[in-house]
């Protein structure tokens, strides 16, 4: 997602990127970023705080508009308001993905 | 406060995304000035989270990656600011999707981003924002070639002056 945010604002349209991996968005070079300490699957924040949703867009809108140089990272100080254990669980899929299957299954043949 | 990239994944995974350094050949900085005032100005959003309309779009196609784990559905979908949250259906085999179709705000956030525009934050916002299953393979080739050309047509025809990704 980070290479996409590259390839759009290389074309002329400037991008923000708010992601719950922020120093892999800035290994990868996106232009702009916030990064939010949430579970995947969550980047404006939980279901229905639209308090905790308004907070990640203002900054989203503040580091895209007002960003005044290429990499500028932005951290979202709020905490997930979920016990770490709890959260960690419930944001994975309910059966594993087919890559993550794939490299299971493989780690277990390397086991065998 | 500085965020924890890692806190919520798998220890296992986190050499899959730490220290890769750059996608090749995309080292070097990128950068589009933003120059208006955000009242002035229109914005887009774009999600990974596999967002499609139910009744008039087809899925991403989980099928074929379910035989092929490398390969993610490099397609995208235009999705309108307007629709109502019953008519979204999430296709993305890499999160547990209960909170996103619960609320997709969380990860589309069409109505807020509507709320700043008659709040006057913003002057407007697109009439279709758009939508993409982020889990691709390695290269990332299709959607250099195809999908991201096809996006910045759509996100340029639509009047964006800038653009919110949230990957999932």
């Amino acid at each position: 997602m980070p290479v996409l945010a590259r390839w759009i604002e290389a074309a002329g349209i400037p991008t923000v990127i708010v992601t719950m991996m922020p120093s892999v968005a800035e290994e990868r070079r996106a232009p702009r970023i916030v990064g939010v300490e949430f579970p995947f699957g969550h980047p404006f924040g939980m279901p229905h705080d639209a308090g905790m949703q308004r907070r990640v867009l203002e900054l989203a809108l503040r580091v895209l508009a007002g960003a005044a140089a290429f990499g500028t990272r932005v951290d979202l100080d709020v905490e997930w308001p979920v016990p770490l254990r709890e959260a960690y669980r419930s944001w994975q899929p309910k059966e594993p993905s087919p890559i993550v299957r794939k490299l299971l299954e493989a780690r277990r043949q390397q086991g065998a | 406060m500085v965020v924890d990239s890692f806190k919520f994944l798998p220890r296992s995974f986190r050499p899959l995304y730490e220290g890769r350094g750059p996608h090749s050949g995309e080292g070097t900085p990128v950068w589009t000035p933003f120059q208006k005032r955000l009242a002035e100005s229109r914005i887009a959003l774009l999600t990974s989270a596999g967002i499609f309309l139910k009744q008039s779009q087809p899925s991403f196609d989980l099928e074929h990656e379910q035989s092929h784990p490398d390969w993610g559905d490099p397609s995208w979908r235009a999705i309108p600011a307007s629709t109502p949250d019953a008519d979204l259906a999430v296709a993305h085999l890499h999160i547990n999707d209960e909170d996103l179709l619960a609320d997709p705000e969380i990860a589309l956030p069409a109505r807020l981003l509507a709320e700043f525009v008659r709040e006057g934050v913003l002057g407007g916002a697109v009439a279709e924002h758009v939508s993409v299953m982020g889990y691709q393979d390695r290269t990332l080739r299709d959607w250099q070639i195809k999908t991201a050309p096809e996006l910045v047509a759509h996100l340029l025809g639509q009047g964006a002056d800038g653009l919110i990704l949230a990957p999932v």
